[in-house]
């Protein structure tokens, strides 16, 4: 039966009381006039549309894709999809590149992979001639295989050896990272998404789980339904479907995150609803810590946030009092100015409170994109593969063993550049090779008509992989198609560290080939080999880079040496670490409590959480934190840009649930396109009314950096705030220019260098009167003020 | 006694650092990380000079000839790209790490005049000045490869 996910979102409950295992509920969907019967075969993957990563199976018939069911016996999902999951997958069948594309005289024309290819390895060689390796950039993705990450990751590492490598991780998920490493000594996710079956309080952290992860959601409402339900709390200035069904909503003004942190961090100090024991034997920091939250009284907090003091009362005694919380923290945290400070201070909160390691108490630092995590954990992102310390001679030695190479090849002397740089040093010109992967900067980095003058520059040659004409790809020098998910065989890991193998279902349109594929090749036209004189990489398939993965993860956290393809064959995903002595997987990471804080096995000595200013190794040795977490602490800071006279609101831009990133798939997919087709600006009834601004209206959205024209919903948001979704791009816009970026400031958090999309000051002028409601859904936090209330 | 003299040392060159910060982050304000965190560094200079107030009414502060050539010079101008960047904040880091000496030095003559609340300001503002070398030096050196290797 088709699940209809588009008006049902979360689908039908399957209520289940605390302790019980989540029910399953199989959803599935046929494309119309293809019965179950037609299908040919079912190929097992996973959901490539969020972090989630549920499992499912691709229905195949001709040769096609027809069709999705969830995967009943997957840890995540058991048969769930959300309307993503359902639907995205048809936006892989219409608009694809065929073949690659070469700029000639201003013009993108069609070119074969020979001279394509030619072209890219002719700039590349010329460059690293007169220039060396820092003169190359690689710009990747939150959606390749971690097959490819890996394979990338050795080919600039070892064989090229240039640090400019990071992908739009950056943008949704590296303060996961930083915040899991600054407290935990490497990344790493602390919970289980089994935590969520046995808790009885979730705090969300800048976290819209309804709609950025609509199948755990589902997960949530149902414990919600059953009997024992956890008590919920949300930290977000939107009403969130997760809002509505919260115990306490801190609707917090844009870039006070850290402010109602502390207050809440204080509040448990001063209750002393502390596990002393556990502080005492397992952390490092305490008494600077209670220092610096002092001053963030519930009064202090609710001057700074613009929340009522009581609230910040009640939600510090709901984590004070429960025995088993799980917080999930996303982009309201990580997109914003003190990203990395704020979701430390979530860590924090539960090592107080001795709340991780052990069932239903847990922290998922969540990523956005599907195979985000394979981008931090390979090392392609700004990080060593395998979690490793650039700091670490010894790290890096075990490396070049491994890749045969001299270490001094591969760059360590200071952290890998991270994305907001290496388009600085494109701009600048010194880096004149710019390869990007699955990602379309052109819409999702900040500042566009900057990142646009960019690409579009003669100072840097940029080479484009894609499935599609992107908005980055028209502004290449040569475009290669690529083969999308489920026309290439790789595995990718969710959130909570499960693995899943995606099989290849069918072919690639055209001459389409794979990230890997196209890698592998440029690897051999470059002729990069060891120091045995074996090629870089030794591989050219996914199962054999999968196997120099495996090797290059033992012994780390993100240790896969006990994993195989077969084994990831038919079953439900396996979770990391998984080992000889674990090879099931393992549940829940720090059950002993021993955090990976040793000066010899950390990925980092840490930072300064208002600087970024890097720790020593030999300021690490003196505090001796041999396995103890940090508790690490940091004052509330004002944003880099506050509402004034002539910008008087504040800007916070996010996604909805029917699009992905910059819709190139969910964009194309008939169901997600009528869902949410066009850009919106969300405000609330205050401020509109002020504008004389009603529902529908064509309003203009100015920032100093550019402006937007879009239809105004009147929703629940809080007053001061409005909200762009980010999706949408000024392709397809019909001229108008929609995007959200074009809005945001180029600003970026000191540790985690993500930027700071959550902040930034417009104004907003009524242009037209619309003809009826904005294209926004009712069905979420976008929906009317009058549905929502009516 | 002259410790009144190294406090109005300390207090100029608070002064000539934080206006300096200002200089370099509107000078390379195309670096939004060194902008924003060079204004923020600034403000933490700003607040070390009012720190020092209850100080300067205790001891008062000397500026006599003397030790005239101890005072640091600020940045009156910015130098233009990645060389340039690179150079302004060397500059920085020489009129920091000189004010950090003086907050040490300063700190060692309140602890044997045992001049708690002294002590304090000390500690809490050689902290943050130790902050600003600490980023300063993560910034040159993740800077400098660039700079100094590929950059026109
Ligand atoms: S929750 Fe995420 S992974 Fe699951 S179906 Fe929806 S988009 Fe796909």
């Amino acid at each position: 039966m088709a699940a209809d996910r588009v008006r049902d979102i979360w689908g039908t409950r399957t209520a289940y009381a605390s302790g019980e295992s989540w029910p399953e509920r199989v959803d599935t969907h046929l494309v119309n006039g293809v019965a179950e019967a037609d299908v040919e075969r079912w190929v097992q993957s996973a959901c490539l549309l969020c972090s989630n990563g549920c499992g499912v199976d691709v229905a195949v018939a001709g040769n096609q894709m027809v069709g999705m069911r969830g995967r009943a016996v997957d840890r995540i999902n058991k048969g769930r999809l959300g309307p993503k999951g359902l639907f995205g997958w048809q936006g892989q069948l219409r608009d694809r590149l065929t073949r690659p594309l070469v700029r000639r005289n201003g013009e993108l024309v069609e070119a074969s992979w020979d001279e394509a290819m030619g072209l890219v390895v002719d700039r590349s060689r010329a460059l690293l001639e007169q220039k060396g390796p820092l003169s190359h950039g690689f710009y990747t993705s939150g959606q390749l295989m971690l097959e490819e990450y890996y394979t990338l990751a050795v080919i600039g590492k070892a064989g090229i050896g240039t640090p400019h490598m990071d992908g739009n991780t950056r943008l949704c998920t590296a303060t996961a990272a930083a915040s899991l490493k600054e407290s935990f000594g490497t990344d790493g996710q602390p919970g289980s998404y089994a935590d969520l079956d046995t808790c009885d309080a979730m705090f969300h952290y800048g976290h819209n789980v309804a709609e950025t992860q609509t199948v755990m959601w589902a997960r949530m409402l149902d414990r919600l339904e059953g009997a024992d339900p956890p008590q919920h709390v949300t930290v977000d200035p939107r009403r969130t479907k997760v809002a509505e069904r919260s115990a306490v909503h801190l609707a917090v003004r844009p870039g006070t995150n850290q402010a109602v942190m502390n207050g809440l961090v204080r509040e448990l100090i001063q209750h002393d609803w502390i596990d002393h024991e556990f502080v005492d034997a397992h952390t490092v920091g305490f008494e600077e810590l209670a220092r610096v939250v002092d001053e963030y009284t519930p009064e202090r907090v609710s001057e700074v946030c613009r929340v009522e003091a009581r609230d910040v009362r009640a939600a510090a005694e709901i984590f004070g009092t429960s025995q088993r919380v799980v917080s999930t923290v996303l982009q309201g945290f990580y997109q914003s100015h003190q990203a990395t400070a704020a979701s430390v201070a979530v860590n924090n909160m539960h090592l107080l409170r001795g709340m991780l390691g052990r069932p239903g108490a847990g922290i998922l630092q969540m990523n956005g994109q599907p195979t985000a995590q394979n981008n931090r954990e390979t090392g392609v992102d700004g990080d060593l593969s395998g979690f490793r310390n650039w700091q670490n001679e010894e790290h890096v030695r075990e490396l070049a063993e491994l890749w045969d190479v001299d270490p001094i090849v591969i760059p360590h002397w200071s952290p890998p550049t991270h994305a907001m740089q290496l388009f600085r040093y494109a701009e600048q010109g010194s880096v004149g090779f710019l390869w990007i992967a699955g990602t379309n900067p052109a819409v999702s980095l900040p500042e566009l008509s900057r990142i646009r003058r960019i690409l579009g520059s003669d100072k840097v040659f940029v080479v484009v992989n894609d499935g599609y004409l992107s908005e980055t790809a028209l502004l290449a020098d040569v475009v290669l198609p690529s083969a999308l998910w489920a026309e290439k065989t790789g595995t990718f890991t969710n959130v909570d560290r499960t693995v899943h193998l995606s099989e290849q279902a069918v072919e690639p349109p055209g001459e389409s080939r794979s990230d890997l594929d196209i890698w592998v090749d440029y690897a051999r036209r470059m002729g990069f080999t060891d120091r045995s004189g074996r090629p870089i990489p030794r591989w050219d398939s996914p199962e054999a880079a999968f196997d120099g993965w495996r090797e290059c993860s033992r012994g780390r956290p993100c240790d896969y040496s006990g994993m195989s393809y077969e084994k990831l064959r038919g079953g439900s995903g396996i979770q990391w670490p998984c080992t000889d002595e674990a090879p099931d997987g393992t549940e829940r990471i720090y059950t002993d409590h021993v955090f990976n804080t040793f000066d010899d096995y950390c990925e980092t000595y840490g930072h300064d959480l208002l600087t970024g200013a890097a720790v020593t190794a030999t300021g690490h040795a003196a505090t001796r934190f041999d396995g103890r977490a940090r508790l690490k602490a940091a004052p509330w800071t004002s944003p880099p840009e506050n509402p004034g006279d002539d910008y008087p609101l504040t800007l916070s831009t996010g996604r909805t649930a029917y699009q992905f990133h910059t819709r190139t798939k969910t964009g194309r997919a008939p169901e997600l396109n009528e869902a949410a087709p066009d850009a919106w600006v969300e405000i609330s009834t205050d401020d509109a009314e002020a504008l004389g601004i009603a529902e529908g209206d064509l309003v203009r959205v100015e920032s100093v950096r550019g402006s937007i024209e879009v239809a105004a919903r009147v929703s629940r948001i809080r007053a001061g705030t409005v909200f762009v979704p980010f999706h949408y791009g000024d392709g397809d816009g019909g001229g108008r220019r929609r995007a959200a970026n074009e809005l945001t400031i180029t600003a970026w958090d000191p540790v985690s260098k993500q930027p700071a999309f959550k902040n930034g000051a417009v104004r907003l002028t009524r242009l037209a009167g619309g003809d009826g409601p904005a294209p926004a859904p009712d069905t979420t936090a976008s929906a009317r003020v009058t549905t929502a209330e009516g | 006694m002259h410790l009144a003299t190294y406090i109005g040392l300390l207090e100029q060159g608070e002064r000539t650092l934080g206006s300096s910060f200002r200089q370099v982050a509107h000078g390379h304000a195309e670096e939004a990380d060194v902008f924003h965190t060079c204004l923020n560094l600034a403000a933490q200079c700003d607040a070390h000079v009012e720190a020092l107030a209850p100080a300067i009414e205790r001891y008062g502060e000397h500026k006599d000839a003397e030790p005239e050539r101890l005072h640091a010079e600020g940045l009156s101008e910015t130098r233009s790209g990645g060389i340039g960047l690179l150079r302004d904040l060397h500059d920085l880091y020489l009129l920091a790490s000189y004010l950090d000496m003086a907050w040490t030095l300063v700190g060692q003559a309140a602890k044997g005049a045992r001049d708690t609340e002294m002590i304090q300001i000390v500690d809490s503002c050689d902290h943050e000045t130790t902050g600003q070398l600490a980023w300063l030096k993560t910034r040159l050196k993740a800077a400098a490869p660039q700079a100094l290797l590929v950059a026109d």
